[in-house]
């Protein structure tokens, strides 16, 4: 459960200030990026998301790294993507 | 080394163990990796197998779902049991042993547990269920704690008047210093956690060089980081010096993420005493709600059992989270203990040394329990 899972800002939410749309694997959903509001975090940038909250400012060379580690390590990251993917928070919020 | 073929980048991780092979010369050395994700990696990559045999590693205490004692298992089956209760949590800790069962089995017995990807899961589902109460069973190290305290931030500021949680957060620090003292192990160094040093930073290490003389380096989740990480150790010891260093600067800032750690401040306080599967109890180790937040604290707003509870004879996970013993050493591993039928909690979450061992030991798992037994034969 501890893993973090690089994603890529597509948006900012305009009704939530710490609320941005980020891509993970071909899935979009809100990620909560009150954590990192010193970063100044631009459209495009990767995150390291965990539990639905960007934890970490990646550059894209790690993001990549990282994915591919992920992928490799097959259920463990099917689970977290699955978990991602049908969390209700995202469909809730209108996210896809 | 027949796996380092599988690497990806083959030519680094040779001469990286070349390296920690002449660093290493006729020497013993022991490293613990403090982290359950690098105890995946490890095991998933076949690292111990591509290592010379007198590097050591042993798997330390960081995985979260591993330490959560017995006792607040059954305080969690308790309060989702309690009428009118929806309790929320990670999808590992459903599977986590109580003293009779565990959620997944109070679920089957209708109580409504569901699991959450996110504490704001969990938040969401109270406001959309007024007329129910929700709680969150919150776990994990300071890589997670942010995340619950920024979620109950929200839902201070929004007054979801329906929502607590039950705070398992646990520090990091705490259980190293633990281990250090110990007697029942002798360590050179430490593997120090990547994800939850993005938070802390590296300063909370320095008392692990300072007062018990031990190097340790902050390490990445690739296989060459852990390799790369291991041949900084070796470089410390071999020139004379022992100091935190940061092999995954490429992710972990010095001074970690101060904006997550004000907003830990900020919603929570250390316990006097917090219980640790097979660690005991350790002072201030694990982090309640403060005062201010107590109307989303469950513990204040319901009635927990509270009550210690020793772990089954048969289980040995104190051991394995201390490093004292290796997973196929305990003599349920692989037999009555599986992931599917987990008995301790390293065998539920894949970060868990025994459910990474289990999952991904280059052995034969059949070669590995036989392995097991004969260990416990020959004394
Ligand atoms: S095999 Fe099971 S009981 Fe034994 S240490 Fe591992 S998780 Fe604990």
């Amino acid at each position: 459960m501890c893993l973090g899972i690089p994603g890529q800002v597509k948006e900012f939410s305009e009704l939530h200030e710490h609320l941005a749309r980020v891509e993970v694997s071909g899935v979009t959903r809100e990620v909560n990026i009150g954590l990192l509001e010193d970063e100044q975090l631009k459209l495009g940038d990767w995150v390291l998301i965990h539990v639905g909250f960007a934890m970490a400012k990646i550059d894209e060379e790690e993001a990549t790294q990282a994915l591919d580690l992920l992928k490799a390590m097959g259920e463990a990251y099917e689970d977290e993507l699955e978990a991602l993917r049908s969390s209700e928070y995202s469909s809730e919020s209108g996210a896809t | 080394m027949k796996f380092v073929d599988e690497y990806r980048d083959p030519t680094a991780a040779r001469a990286l163990v070349a390296q920690i092979t002449a660093l290493c010369g006729d020497d013993q050395f022991k490293f613990m990796e403090v982290c359950g994700g690098h105890t995946h990696t490890i095991y998933r990559h076949g690292i111990e197998h591509v290592l010379p045999v007198n590097v050591e590693l042993v798997h330390g205490p960081g995985c979260p779902v591993c330490v959560i004692p017995m006792g607040r298992v059954d305080d969690a089956i308790a309060l989702a049991r309690e009428p009118g209760i929806i309790f929320t949590t990670f999808g590992d800790m459903m599977r986590v042993p109580g003293s009779q069962g565990n959620l997944l089995t109070a679920k089957a017995e209708g109580a409504d547990v569901r699991f959450v990807y996110s504490p704001l899961d969990a938040l969401q589902i109270a406001i959309d269920n007024p007329d129910r109460q929700v709680v969150f069973f919150a776990v994990g190290f300071e890589t997670t704690a942010p995340s619950t305290a920024l979620t109950l931030l929200q839902a201070k500021a929004e007054d979801v008047a329906n929502f607590t949680v039950f705070s398992n957060h646990v520090t990091i620090v705490p259980p190293l210093r633990a281990i250090l003292e110990s007697p029942d192990l002798r360590l050179d160094g430490f593997i120090g956690p990547g994800h939850v040093s993005t938070v802390v930073g590296q300063p909370p290490y320095r008392f692990v060089p300072s007062e018990y003389g031990l190097p340790l380096v902050t390490a990445g989740f690739e296989p060459l980081d852990i390799l790369h990480a291991i041949s900084m150790l070796l470089t410390q010891i071999r020139e004379g010096r022992c100091e935190v260093e940061n092999q995954y600067s490429r992710v972990v800032r010095e001074e970690g993420n101060p904006r997550a750690l004000a907003i830990l401040a900020e919603v929570f306080e250390l316990r006097p005493h917090f219980e640790w599967r097979g660690l005991g109890f350790i002072a201030q180790s694990g982090l309640k709600l403060r005062p201010e937040f107590a109307a989303f604290d469950a513990e204040r707003r319901y009635q927990v059992p509270g009550v210690r509870v020793a772990d089954p004879k048969a289980c040995q996970c104190g051991e394995v989270l201390k490093g004292v013993i290796k997973p196929w050493e305990c003599k349920v591993f692989g037999t009555a203990c599986t992931p599917e039928t987990p008995i301790g909690t390293c065998m539920v979450s894949s970060e868990g040394a025994c459910a990474a061992y289990y999952t991904f030991g280059r052995m034969h798992r059949d070669a590995a329990v036989t392995l097991g037994r004969r260990r416990q034969l020959t004394p």
